[in-house]
């Protein structure tokens, strides 16, 4: 009833308001189609011109060259064709002749001259090469503007990849096993201090990873385990616990009590109500914050940087390396687009086939530490 | 029947323990620990071992391992007598994750604490100072001011801009597209989304052909192209913020979204006989309506945005008077390794947070179940 009430009792849409909303969310496409265009374009084209170049568009495009006498003095203003004399500076900065073309140094030093047409173009040359490249970890030839080639190393993000789904599932599997635990203990079991625990979970909640950082990394590495996987998976799993226990916390205690008295007079144990009953109806709430988890662990920096950052160069997450990709090579723009489209297709992917969980989980675990 | 608690009966009701059953259960218990303990140490010495396999053991040693724990830590504690058992067993539910939040974050939060008044290497008592520095530093100076800047105009931006596109949603036919549109930035790291402005700001000297959208935008209006992220200091801390805005406005529009549609529509309508106008309805109405989900949804930001990292880090590195609060802690911690001076930036952080923990557990005190 209020659901169709609803639908009708609301003003119409304008043509402004759907007009306004397509503004935004254009805005919003913009700086992702930019980096998803520039992965497919080539090392030269996408550091001579615009992602935007690809629609198609007026340009001037080279139909013709003129040679000059070489060493023909440019003090004075040149006649190139009869009765147009042009500067020097005319020439460098291209000159429109009258017929409308356009008239650009394309070699001053051997005094070649080039003629361009104003012509409808698109830059629609695409490849994978970028993607090839940083992949895989093999070494490549590129070759410069200048003829000469170049021998680079691939950035290995394949590596990288694996990496992070080697971080990223356990440390979204365990902590939603022990936080289930909890959770249902806290919801349906009586004990001492229950209150207190549960307290000091919503305390954990906003405590900043920071705050734990420092005595966290000696314990680590007292433990000898400070740069290796299970340092992360025992960081994400801390870290993700307060809020997984919240969660599972508030999904399980609002299952109906009916169920579970049913069960518990039948003779059920605690165990086997727990794991028969409880966590069968609680998938939707576990994939909520598996989703959430596996995101955040995903797209995780810090954890990684710190508790990572000891071991050698291959256990690098993709985050890590597209960091340094960005460090080292500031201006490779095709290298950098690839890498950064890479790193963010998981994400993307789980977020628009899981979108719905994704929101559940968002709007409980937003407040995360 | 012969239970008063309901909670409590299990039909063989025993009054003592099943000897059998403590030895199976116990050698379970002795088999995990040893499958653990082997485990990690695998995985903590084995080098050279291929990925996969290391993550797919990760993923067996790991869930079995918890999994068995506390199965063979039940059958052990239901081997006993109910009484025993009905005291032990929830301990055994939350035991695990009480131990990892009290070893891992609890004591080391305390620790923090602790060390924050000794000096860079942990060994000498120093007091206050490290903290007088904190608030006396020039660089720690810059960032307080930096991460006000994240969090008034961040959060105000991600609030605003929030509130403004789900009303619109609310009241057009795309609404899900848009949101979806709008929301998925969420889905995108920080380091992933650095790249992307990165290339939106990037600066080519004049003349040269502008590859940055910004630049060869403001270039068509004939306006020189601008090394954003890095001149006009302190206001390119702005198009910092314009990241996070973009990362994190879809937060505020489905949560605000999903409030929205629980204004209840009589009221807009009593509104809307009286003769009220939209925009008296929407700061009368529905403002207070949807006050309480405001709230979270700012304090939400506010937090997110006084922890912000990754994106300084991956755009500037901190450099051009763009340093926060988490960056400083960094460099302290893990650059400059100066142990107490870190420890004392990541108190004042969590000192920040202390207001919303208080909230929140005020909160929790007003629910009727606890």
């Amino acid at each position: 009833m209020a659901a169709i009430a609803k639908s009708s009792n609301r003003k119409p849409s304008t043509v402004w308001i759907n007009l306004l909303l397509i503004v935004i969310c254009f805005l919003w496409l913009v700086p992702v189609f930019g980096l998803l265009v520039s992965s497919f374009r080539t090392r030269e084209d996408i550091s001579s011109s615009g992602w935007w170049t690809i629609f198609p568009h007026q340009a001037w495009k080279r139909t013709s060259e003129i040679a000059l006498t070489r060493g023909l003095p440019l003090d004075q203003p040149v006649e190139v064709l009869p009765g147009q004399r042009y500067t020097d500076a005319q020439l460098r900065e291209g000159v429109i002749l009258p017929d409308g073309t356009q008239m650009q140094w394309s070699n001053r030093r051997q005094r070649v001259l080039a003629i361009s047409e104003r012509q409808w173009t698109a830059n629609l040359n695409f490849y994978l090469t970028n993607y090839d490249n940083v992949l895989s970890g093999r070494n490549y030839r590129y070759t410069l503007p200048d003829g000469s080639s170049q021998e680079e190393r691939g950035d290995n993000l394949i590596g990288a990849f694996i990496n992070t789904l080697t971080v990223a599932i356990p440390a979204t599997v365990i902590p939603i096993l022990i936080a289930a635990f909890a959770a249902y203990a806290f919801a349906w079991m009586r004990f001492p201090l229950r209150k207190i625990m549960f307290a000091a979970i919503i305390a954990l909640l906003v405590v900043p990873l920071q705050a734990a950082m420092i005595p966290m990394l000696r314990d680590f590495t007292s433990m000898q385990i400070s740069g290796t996987y299970l340092a992360v998976w025992l960081a994400h799993t801390t870290f993700g616990l307060p809020l997984a226990t919240y969660l599972l916390y508030n999904y399980i205690s609002q299952l109906p009590r009916e169920t579970l008295e049913a069960a518990f007079i039948d003779g059920a144990s605690q165990w086997t109500i727990f794991t028969q009953l409880i966590l069968p109806l609680s998938v939707p709430a576990l994939a909520s914050f598996a989703i959430f988890q596996f995101l955040w662990v995903w797209n995780d920096y810090l954890v990684a940087l710190i508790f990572l950052g000891g071991g050698g160069a291959d256990m690098k997450v993709m985050t890590q390396r597209l960091a340094d990709m960005v460090g080292t090579r500031g201006q490779d723009w095709h290298l950098l687009t690839a890498g950064a489209f890479v790193t963010i297709l998981v994400p993307l992917i789980v977020f628009f086939s899981l979108q719905r969980y994704f929101v559940r989980g968002l709007l409980a675990g937003s407040v995360k530490g | 029947m012969q239970s008063t608690s309901k909670l409590s009966s299990t039909p063989p009701d025993r009054e003592t323990a099943n000897y059998l059953q403590v030895v199976t259960s116990l050698g379970i218990l002795i088999a995990t620990a040893v499958f653990l303990w082997w485990g990690f140490l695998f995985l903590r010495d084995s080098e050279g071992v291929n990925q996969l396999i290391i993550g797919a053991f990760a993923i067996v040693w790991g869930v079995a391992g918890v999994g068995l724990l506390y199965f063979g830590l039940n059958r052990f504690i239901e081997s006993f007598s109910d009484r025993i058992r009905s005291i032990f067993q929830p301990f055994i539910f939350v035991g695990p994750a009480a131990l990892i939040l009290t070893w891992f974050l609890v004591i080391p939060t305390v620790r923090t604490l602790y060390l924050s008044f000794l000096d860079s290497n942990s060994v000498n008592f120093v007091g206050l100072e490290n903290f007088v520095s904190v608030f006396t530093d020039r660089q720690m100076l810059t960032s307080f001011r930096n991460n006000l800047l994240w969090m008034v105009i961040g959060t105000f931006s991600c609030v605003s801009l929030g509130l403004l596109i789900a009303v619109l949603a609310d009241r057009s036919r795309f609404d899900r597209v848009a949101k979806s549109i709008i929301f998925m930035p969420m889905a995108i790291s920080f380091v992933g989304a650095a790249v992307i402005w990165r290339f939106v700001y990037y600066y080519s000297p004049p003349g040269q052909e502008q590859i940055g959208l910004l630049n060869a935008v403001i270039s068509v209006f004939g306006a020189e192209p601008q090394a954003w992220i890095s001149s006009f200091q302190p206001f390119n801390n702005l198009f910092l913020i314009v990241i996070m805005v973009w990362l994190q406005t879809g937060f505020a529009v489905v949560i605000l979204s999903a409030a929205l549609k629980g204004v209840p529509d009589d009221l807009l309508e009593a509104g809307r006989i009286d003769g009220a106008s939209e925009g008296r309805i929407f700061f009368r109405i529905i403002l207070p309506y949807i006050q309480g989900t405001l709230i979270t949804v700012t304090t939400t930001i506010l937090i997110f945005s006084l922890k912000i990292f990754d994106v300084v880090i991956a755009m500037t590195g901190g450099q051009y008077g763009t340093e926060v609060i988490a960056t400083n802690f960094y460099r302290q911690f893990f650059i400059n390794r100066n142990f107490g001076y870190g420890s004392a930036i990541a108190i004042v952080l969590l000192l920040a947070v202390i207001p919303v923990m208080v909230y929140n557990l005020r909160q929790l005190g007003k629910q009727e179940a606890f």
